[in-house]
């Protein structure tokens, strides 16, 4: 069964001022349906059709070398823009509680510690990538960034939170001010989301 | 003595409306004036600063290759930019015949390039080893680290396109492609390249 488009968990301007409905409509509509389209073109006809995307960069190696490249980039694409909606939301923000807030506690050192790192590799990912705190196969959390649409999936880690860094996801609004976009969303961050990916498997 | 952003040489608008003055805004007057300063940042107090940017990108890695490279490359693309930059012609059009099998298949392979770049990058007209080809490269990487002489680029991180044409970068390739080419540019690099 084919990959689709999931639906946006809500309006195209609820993320406003934030991150802007047009760039909101161009990102899911255009950016993130090319990687659907082009995931699901890369693997017609495959006996890995079946799997779920997850499955498929958790095992990458399993992944013909023809088309390998294909599903890290468009799957990986799938997979990290499914996940940038979700732990979004309107009227969000603040920061997290509970275990996840522990947890990031011990690992960072605070929030605002976390902040910092966080943002940093958001900052120094240089061109296209995503930042993303993970949980290992420990269940430790740690922060990094990957280039273009690798996904921490592929080293075995869980992304709980990711930021998209590719021009795209801030240029109608940010231009280049990549520092300004990572400031502002923030504002926007559903941590009961990350948190229940943290607490999930 | 520290790098500095070099003139564009044309105006801001020259380009339009294939790619517009607010880009050039941006693109020539924030993205390409940062890489320079945080490459003089970079080098201020070492070695590199005494060096030329052509030394310092064969040489370097990390951050100083990378601010290097992207000053390089964005100086190289303003010079092979330009609204009726004339035609292919004499040696090259010959070199094109040969390599590619004629002009359009050139711009086919370029187009094709510059297409596939996934994520950011830019794609290449060279000579390597004597013979014409079309490269991609990732991010500020570039023909120097490679024994290839540029003759050509177009730029693909989407800062170079995402004002005028969003994400329909094929739309913006071929625009560049069909009216923008600097022949006259690529004719003198691929002189100096053969030394014709």
């Amino acid at each position: 069964m084919a990959f689709e488009l999931p639906t946006l968990p809500y309006a195209y301007d609820a993320l406003e001022p934030h991150i802007d409905a047009r760039t909101m409509e161009i990102h899911h509509t255009k950016h993130h349906q090319t990687y659907v389209t082009n995931v699901n073109k890369a693997l017609e006809g495959s006996p890995l059709a079946s799997k779920s995307v997850e499955e498929l960069l958790r095992d990458i190696k399993s992944v013909p070398e023809d088309i390998r490249q294909a599903v890290i980039n468009n799957g990986g694409g799938h997979a990290n823009h499914s996940l940038f909606w979700q732990i979004m939301g309107p009227g969000k923000g603040g920061e997290p509680s509970g275990d996840l807030s522990k947890a990031i506690g011990s690992a960072f050192g605070g929030f605002d510690s976390f902040k910092e790192t966080f943002a940093k590799a958001a900052t120094t990912r240089f061109g296209s990538g995503w930042a993303w705190l993970v949980k290992d196969g420990q269940g430790n959390l740690n922060v990094y960034s990957t280039a273009n649409q690798d996904s921490p999936l592929m080293e075995g880690h869980v992304p709980i939170l990711g930021i998209d860094v590719w021009e795209h996801a801030y240029y109608l609004n940010y231009q280049n001010r990549r520092p300004d976009y990572i400031n502002a969303w923030w504002n926007v961050v559903n941590w009961d989301k990350v948190a229940e990916l943290y607490a999930s498997k | 003595m520290a790098f500095s952003l070099p003139p564009l040489p044309y105006a801001k608008d020259a380009l339009a409306p294939y790619i517009s003055e607010e880009t050039l805004e941006y693109h020539y007057g924030k993205h390409h004036q940062a890489y320079v300063n945080n490459l003089n940042k970079l080098v201020d107090g070492t070695a590199d600063a005494e060096r030329s940017l052509e030394e310092i990108i064969v040489n370097a890695d990390g951050g100083v290759f990378n601010n290097a490279a992207q000053v390089w490359n964005h100086t190289f693309y303003w010079e092979g930019l330009k609204p009726n930059g004339g035609v292919p012609e004499g040696a090259l059009v010959d070199a094109i015949d040969r390599d590619f099998g004629s002009v359009d298949a050139l711009k086919q392979a370029l187009t094709e390039a510059a297409t596939t770049q996934f994520g950011s990058g830019w794609a290449w007209l060279v000579v390597d080893g004597g013979s014409l080809a079309v490269t991609k490269t990732g991010n500020a990487d570039m023909p120097l680290r490679h024994d290839q002489k540029p003759l050509w680029t177009i730029d693909v991180w989407e800062h170079a396109y995402y004002i005028d044409y969003r994400n329909a970068r094929p739309e913006y390739i071929q625009k560049v492609l069909d009216n923008l080419m600097n022949w006259d540019f690529i004719i003198d690099n691929y002189a100096r390249a053969m030394r014709l």
